[in-house]
């Protein structure tokens, strides 16, 4: 006996009825192709997630208030606006191990200029930005400590703000109105495109502090307070001794006493990346688990099939062992063909799922990201499925009593 | 020479044990044609199960040239079979889904004989019982004569030792049923040995030595003993 001649025999038998194979093999095209797509949304998403992350800059801090209590109502994160500008300059004379710090305040605003209109993210920054946030000047030049200290009305633009309301002029020297207050833009950011979040990042503007505290957020954002205080740390290894540090002056300065909670929150870009991370793998896992039930269903599907195949051709066995056929051969036979449904399901349910995988990430602008074992992993564990789930017909089909076999109409 | 002594079959049947083989012994040499007759039930079946390795006996021994077939496992049986038995079953039972050709090809696949060898002998086969027109066509393209036919060809394949037929004219017309016999008179003239079961006291009276069969014992048995 040849295992070319098994094969042969496998595949006969499967061709002989196209229909009922094919809708064999459907429950494990269904299992694979899920298990793929699943994955990879669940990479996609934390890859995604990732990039977003790192992308807000390496090293960085963000503090930002906390959800403040009165009595026993929470309120929501950022109600009752608890950082200050004095809170930032503190920061960056008694936390050593600070590379920058950005306090910030932020709004949506209508720009005009020249006739054309476009709303925009406004932000309301220091020169320190540019470093806490790893962001760069492409053209012109940054607004300077003392310019922005003296209230006086200039901005940088993002590429996209400056498309939408120069198209290709230079916006160098021009005067934008932004919200009702005339600005005048003195630079432009280096493109930093997409975030993982699918913001663009190029759309936005870049003010003085108090000049757009005062003219474009001023009636959200009372007195020195701020929004967010980013917090670069100079290297990597002083990013929890900075936080830490950050967190004990904070209390200090907002009079917080043993036992209460912040009234601000500090976080750590490093700490979120890997809670995040651990979330999103989580996810992935949870997702690869539903589809390796839906696999697992495809398998019953097949031993259900061949358990059938095995009565249908019980004559078959008989004369197949009465020409010789040693109980093995009859056993590798079903064992075959079961595997060889099982397997053909898994090629083309991964074709599919990589498929599925595509189309997603065009539609959803997700990164596309098949990870590197859904081929193999895939493949293997269709095999696997057809041989466990095979296995009893397999073996039922070898223990028939050729004598009986060849008796059953 | 083919021969078995005391062979005995019992079933446990509830409580009862009942005996399909009471004890049963003959001899006969190569080239003999035997039919084997009696009545359902009377033992002839299994009987024939037994020479062709199908089944072992409950007690009794079973030689077969000089070897001890009755204390084979099943893959020794297994290969018994397909190199020295050839079956003829009543109903033919070929495999719907394969050609002529491919019926006649199954037992060389077992004993491992490459593609190309063993098409041409299969051709040959079905050349020798008529068939060399039909070979591609599949056993429901065919009467019950050129079926029965192929599964003669295929019981051919391996060059076997020995031919046993069930009841082989059992579903056939009676000219094609005479065809049959012609087939294994001339088979047996070149030097193959056949056992046919049969009730048809026609069919039996074709063959050289006829052994009657009666509740699992031999009652009668005449005819040329060589």
């Amino acid at each position: 006996m040849k295992s070319k001649d098994l094969l042969r025999f496998a595949a006969s038998a499967i061709a002989a009825h196209p229909m009922r194979s094919a809708l064999t093999s459907l429950g494990v095209v269904i299992g694979v192709a899920a298990v793929v797509m699943m994955t990879s949304i669940g990479l996609g998403a934390q890859q995604r997630v990732m990039s977003a992350i790192s992308g807000l800059g390496s090293n960085l801090i963000i503090v930002s208030p906390a959800a403040s209590r009165s009595g026993f109502a929470a309120q929501a994160a950022g109600s009752d606006i608890s950082i200050t500008g004095a809170d930032a300059e503190a920061i960056a004379k008694q936390v050593e191990g600070v590379a920058a710090v950005a306090p910030t305040v932020r709004g949506q605003a209508q720009l005009a200029a020249e006739g054309t209109n476009w709303n925009s993210r406004i932000e309301g920054v220091t020169p320190d930005y540019l470093v806490a946030r790893d962001l760069t000047i492409g053209q012109g030049r940054m607004f300077d400590d003392r310019e922005a200290r003296q209230g006086r009305t200039i901005a940088v633009i993002g590429t996209t703000v400056a498309r939408e309301l120069f198209g290709d002029a230079d916006p160098l020297g021009k005067r934008i109105r932004v919200g009702s207050s005339p600005f005048q833009v003195v630079g432009v950011l280096t493109s930093k495109g997409q975030s993982g979040f699918g913001q663009d990042q190029d759309d936005i503007v870049l003010g003085p502090l108090p000049a757009v505290r005062s003219r474009v957020v001023g009636r959200r954002v009372k007195g020195d307070t701020v929004q967010t205080i980013y917090i670069k740390a100079a290297s990597e290894d002083d990013l929890s001794r900075v936080q830490e540090d950050t967190t004990t002056l904070l209390r200090e300065r907002h009079r917080i006493r043993e036992g209460e909670d912040d009234d601000f929150q500090a976080q750590n870009m490093a700490s979120i990346l890997q809670a995040s991370q651990a979330a999103t793998a989580t996810f992935t896992i949870l997702l690869a688990a539903v589809a390796a039930v839906s696999l697992v269903v495809g398998g019953v599907g097949i031993m259900n099939i061949m358990l059938v195949a095995v009565t249908e051709r019980t004559r078959e066995i008989g004369l197949r062992m009465a020409v010789g056929a040693k109980r093995s051969d009859i056993l590798i036979q079903f064992a075959l063909e079961s595997v060889a449904l099982s397997l053909a399901g898994g090629i083309l349910g991964l074709l599919i799922g990589i498929g599925g995988a595509l189309l997603i990430a065009k539609l959803g602008s997700w990164p596309m990201a098949i990870p590197s074992w859904a081929a193999p992993l895939s493949l293997g564990f269709s095999m696997a499925v057809g041989l466990v789930f095979g296995a009893y017909p397999s073996w039922q089909a070898s223990r028939l009593d050729p004598i009986e076999a060849l008796r059953r109409e | 020479m083919i021969a078995f002594r005391d062979l005995k079959k019992t079933y446990q049947m509830g409580d009862e044990t009942v005996a399909a083989l009471a004890g049963v012994s003959l001899s006969f040499p190569r080239g003999s044609y035997l039919a084997i007759t009696g009545p359902s039930g009377s033992g002839k079946s299994t009987l024939m199960n037994i020479l062709g390795g199908l089944d072992r006996p409950t007690s009794g021994q079973y030689l077969f040239e000089d070897e001890d077939v009755s204390h084979l496992d099943d893959d020794g049986l297994a290969h018994f079979r397909n190199q020295r038995i050839g079956f003829v079953f009543q109903s033919f039972q070929l495999l719907p889904r394969y050609s002529a050709l491919q019926n006649v090809e199954l037992p060389m696949v077992y004993a491992g004989i490459e593609v190309k060898e063993r098409r041409e002998r299969a051709a040959e086969m079905l050349a020798k019982v008529g068939l060399a027109d039909r070979r591609h066509h599949r056993p429901t393209q065919m009467s019950g004569g050129q079926q029965q036919r192929v599964a003669i060809a295929r019981s051919l394949a391996n060059n076997p030792d020995l031919l046993l037929a069930d009841e082989p004219t059992g579903a056939l017309d009676s000219s094609t049923g005479k065809d049959v016999m012609a087939l294994f008179e001339q088979l047996n003239s070149e030097g193959l040995t056949v056992i046919l079961v049969t009730h048809d006291a026609n069919v039996a009276a074709r063959a050289r030595r006829r052994v009657g069969f009666r509740d699992g014992l031999i009652v009668s048995d005449e005819g040329a003993k060589s």
